[in-house]
């Protein structure tokens, strides 16, 4: 090492020089709840359960999503519509309960994809956020269904 | 001394005391606010506007933790330990000049709570008493990581002491005086001692770091050999008692600094401003509480250098720190002396001769 090397201070004056640099540069932080990183726009995040265009629910407990799910992340029970119920559900047969654990779901897709009447999506501007107990990963359908249109509040 | 005086020093005393205490919290902050711009982060935002809460919010935490005293340890030495760092750290602001001499009626008032004529020395001795507060702590665990802990802040502070005494020496000979005050007052306008003395403060800056166990030669607390190093078996207040006498340390040593080297209270072109005034008193005023603001900058200034150089550097290996303070820095001292000594020589012999 040369004595200059050997001095040390050279060098140690270069590294002030780079913290320094950083010290006022732009920082990277994202605060998270209040901002939120940009996503892909085909982003798997938070189930929902559509409803049609009438307000009542698509989904028709066909299992087609729990077959396709590799995670076996969805469960439900299949019921048969009563007399009177048409406007809450669009088919005879429809799930009486239905939950999606999210600590299991791998946020895949395929449950979309199985779908023959269009019923389950992943949001992209939701994500299943953290909680303290592990039961309440297990959303149900009180947490999955899309909340009715406001206009029909009306 | 009449009453005026007395009752004067008293809230004086207080005053620098809670300045001190003050400083040393938000020195945690803004040590974790330096810390996180250096990696281009925010660092603590959430308590209050920019975190400006944050140091209580530790403190709180830390009162609300489980005082724990170890099995084995011995226990009235173990809560003497972080006492005497504490009770240390927070003597030795008393002989620092944070500024001149205000004159409010009759009466004038240094600035400096005790100016005694041994300030420096008061200063080292004072310092040196703080390696027994690790020490004692360190073995009254009985935990030899602790143990381990004390003896390297032992050793490191008694060999680094050494070097920055030597090199302290030199400023002496320029002053003649022991006493902070008369060093400061030397220093009028921008004569500082550090055009003088380059080398000399070289050589106190790095002994600084050594002596407040700050990176890069915070070995008595390195985490990846010796947990917590002496303060392991710590918690509560006590660890915090610990930990904010490394920061009023660094806030009196960097008080230090600026009175040694850097011309304490005194700024270039203070004469002009103090003689624009009609009225003598009230220039002398002016420039004098001018001098506190600027003495406190200075502090500032260090305080930011001293956690700049904490998240820039490594730390050093304990054989390199014991090579770098007895083969290197303790001869430059002494060459630092001798030049210094050379150097009145000269001055003498072509002023007078
Ligand atoms: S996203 Fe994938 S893992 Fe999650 S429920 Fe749907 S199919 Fe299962
Ligand atoms: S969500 Fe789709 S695939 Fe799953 S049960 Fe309902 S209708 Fe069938």
């Amino acid at each position: 090492m040369t004595l200059s090397e050997r001095m040390y201070l050279p060098a140690i004056a270069q590294g002030l020089g780079i913290t320094l640099k950083h010290f006022f540069k732009k920082k990277a932080t994202i605060n998270y709840p209040e901002e939120t990183r940009s996503r892909s726009e085909i982003w798997r995040g938070l189930h929902v359960l559509k409803r049609d265009e009438n307000g009542a629910e698509r989904c028709t407990a066909c299992g087609l999503c729990a077959v396709a799910c590799p995670a076996e992340a969805i469960t439900m029970t299949a019921g048969e519509r009563k007399k009177g119920e048409e406007h809450l559900y669009r088919e005879e047969k429809y799930a009486v309960t239905y939950e999606v654990n999210m600590l299991r779901c791998i946020f895949c897709g395929l449950c979309e994809e199985a779908c023959p009447k269009a019923a389950i999506f992943l949001q992209d501007d939701k994500l299943a956020p953290a909680r303290y107990e592990r039961d309440e990963f297990i959303y149900g359908k009180d947490r999955l269904v899309e909340p009715l249109k406001t206009t029909e509040t009306k | 001394m009449d009453s005026v005086v007395l009752i004067y020093k008293g809230i004086y005393i207080l005053a620098i005391f809670g300045i001190s205490l003050l400083i040393a919290t938000y020195s945690t902050y803004f040590e974790r606010k330096i810390a996180a711009f250096i990696q281009d982060r925010v660092g603590p935002n959430r308590a209050g506007p920019m975190g400006l809460l944050q140091p209580l919010a530790d403190a709180g935490k830390l009162f609300f933790k489980e005082e724990f005293i170890p099995a084995n340890a011995n226990k009235t030495l173990f809560i003497l330990g972080p006492g005497i760092a504490m009770l240390v750290a927070a003597m030795t602001s008393a002989v620092i000049p944070f500024g001149d001499t205000l004159i409010l009626g009759e009466t004038s008032f240094d600035l400096i709570a005790i100016d005694v004529n041994i300030g420096i020395l008061y200063i080292f001795a004072v310092v040196s008493l703080g390696v027994y507060g690790l020490m004692i702590g360190g073995w009254a665990s009985n935990n030899k990581f602790s143990l381990l802990g004390a003896i390297r802040a032992a050793s490191q502070n008694i060999s680094y002491e050494l070097a920055m005494g030597l090199s302290l020496i030199a400023v002496l000979m320029l002053s003649g005086s022991l006493s902070l005050k008369v060093i400061a007052e030397q220093q009028a306008g921008f004569n500082w001692n550090i055009w003088y003395q380059p080398l000399g403060f070289l050589i106190f800056l790095i002994c600084a770091f050594a002596e407040t166990n700050r990176t890069p030669f915070d070995l008595p607390e390195s985490e990846a050999e010796l947990i917590g190093g002496y303060h392991t078996e710590y918690s509560s207040m006590k660890l915090g008692m610990y930990l904010f006498a490394e920061y009023i340390n660094i806030f009196v040593v960097s008080a230090v600094m600026a009175t040694l080297y850097f011309g304490a209270y005194n700024f270039p072109f203070m004469e002009n401003l103090r003689n624009a005034f009609d009225d003598p008193v009230l220039g002398n005023n002016v420039v004098t509480i001018l001098g506190v603001g600027v003495m406190f900058a200075k502090i500032f200034a260090f305080i930011f250098f001293f956690m700049w150089v904490r998240w820039t550097l490594p730390r050093f290996r304990y054989d390199q720190l014991m090579k770098l303070g007895w083969n290197i820095l303790i001869p430059l001292a002494i060459l630092n002396i001798l030049l210094t000594g050379g150097g009145i020589l000269l001055y003498d012999y072509f002023t007078q001769g």
